[in-house]
């Protein structure tokens, strides 16, 4: 159990999937226009868990996904695995879904979960960029490239005021390690499914590098597909 | 990328002559007017073809009424119908532009014989695209073509 999200979103029919990117690439539609998508190798993941009411407080499908060696899982996880009744997976999520009736414990599930045309949200662990400055990190506008800037170009400026509050905020925002956070990108419309192979294909960009993990879920805005296929 | 060469097969095409720079061709683009679908033939030169497997491109320039009209087009795109080689050029670059500052005679490109050229003349591919399913009902014109009408430094847009 690498880490275990939660995810936040609620209502009846949520569906997800956990997958992994495989890399952009682009496809032609219907109408003989190029779509750039994102190939998302989406499970198979197996269900491990269903959490309930009664002993849970929440409803949500707890779902595995991924090789792992059976070696380098943990005694607690191993028997974690066992009680569901499969072989032990890498990455674990919940996905938070009062549909759980529909899901039974050590149940497969499929690319195929989700069809073309529709909306989805895909949570991701964005690529990590360093240490930043606060132009790449944060967006500023840095200082003037002439008149008279002298080696502050890209400096953030002032962070704060004089004796009075004689501090700096906290949360100021400044330099600092940048990237690997859990970004989700909303709306996303899938534009096709493989379901022999078990890939999503999925218009436009999903965060993370080639052959992160991806948390694919059901859109928690629910967007119809005209806003998002446009 | 090699992961999603599986994906990308799909969207390739083997009907593609092997044509390069300075070669002409003809090209049978599908044109959508309102629900109605024909043929529109673009005859002229490849000035231009750039990047690989699905994502590769070419660009054909013709001089249409004095003007040069450039059209740019992916090499895999089901918008054209199919492709007809109609001679090879003897070139010695792979991006012809110079051949914007040209005309009439200056512009014209010496043919390729030979081993490359002449057996491939004939090898005209002429076989319908793959089962595509006709557009329909597509009021734009398609996707990634880029129309560049100018007399002189022509520049493309590149769209969609």
């Amino acid at each position: 159990m690498a880490n275990v999200k939660t995810v936040q979103s609620q209502g009846s029919a949520i569906k997800g999937i956990l997958g992994k990117k495989l890399g952009m690439t682009q496809v032609f539609d219907a109408n003989n226009k190029i779509v750039p998508v994102t190939v998302v190798e989406a499970g198979p993941c197996v269900v491990t868990q269903i959490r309930t009411i009664e002993n849970d407080g929440y409803t949500a499908v707890q779902l595995a996904f991924g090789a792992i060696n059976p070696r380098k899982v943990t005694k607690p996880e191993a028997g974690h695995f066992a009680k569901a009744g499969v072989t032990p997976r890498s990455e674990v999520a919940e996905l938070r879904t009062s549909d759980t009736a529909s899901y039974t414990v050590g149940q497969e599930l499929r690319a195929d979960v989700f069809a073309a045309g529709e909306i989805v949200d895909a949570t991701g662990t964005s690529k990590g960029k360093g240490s930043a400055g606060v132009m790449k990190r944060h967006g500023f506008s840095g200082i003037g490239a002439s008149h008279g800037v002298d080696r502050k170009h890209r400096m953030p400026g002032s962070i704060g005021n004089r004796t009075t509050p004689g501090r700096v905020f906290r949360g100021k925002k400044m330099m600092g390690r940048m990237g690997v956070d859990t970004i989700t990108t909303q709306n996303l419309l899938v534009h096709s499914v493989d379901a022999e192979k078990s890939l999503l294909l999925i218009k436009g960009a999903i965060p993370g590098p080639t052959g992160s993990i991806v948390f694919v879920r059901s859109a928690a805005k629910m967007a119809t597909s005209e806003t998002a296929g446009a | 990328m090699n992961v999603l060469d599986a994906v990308d097969a799909a969207s390739l095409r083997s009907d593609v002559p092997a044509f390069r720079s300075g070669d002409e061709i003809k090209i049978h683009v599908r044109v959508i007017e309102g629900s109605k679908s024909r043929i529109q033939v673009f005859q002229g030169l490849v000035i231009r073809r750039q990047g690989a497997g699905v994502r590769e491109t070419f660009t054909i320039r013709k001089l249409s009424y004095g003007v040069g009209v450039e059209r740019t087009f992916p090499v895999h795109t089901p918008v054209i119908e199919r492709y007809e080689m109609v001679r090879r050029g003897d070139v010695r670059r792979a991006k012809l532009y110079y051949l914007r500052e040209l005309r009439g005679k200056a512009a014209k490109i010496k043919e390729r014989r030979g081993i490359g050229g002449a057996y491939i003349v004939e090898d005209v591919i002429s076989t319908p695209v793959k089962a595509q399913a006709p557009a329909v009902e597509v009021v734009e014109t398609p996707a990634v073509e880029v129309v560049s009408v100018q007399e002189t430094a022509v520049e493309t847009t590149p769209e969609a």
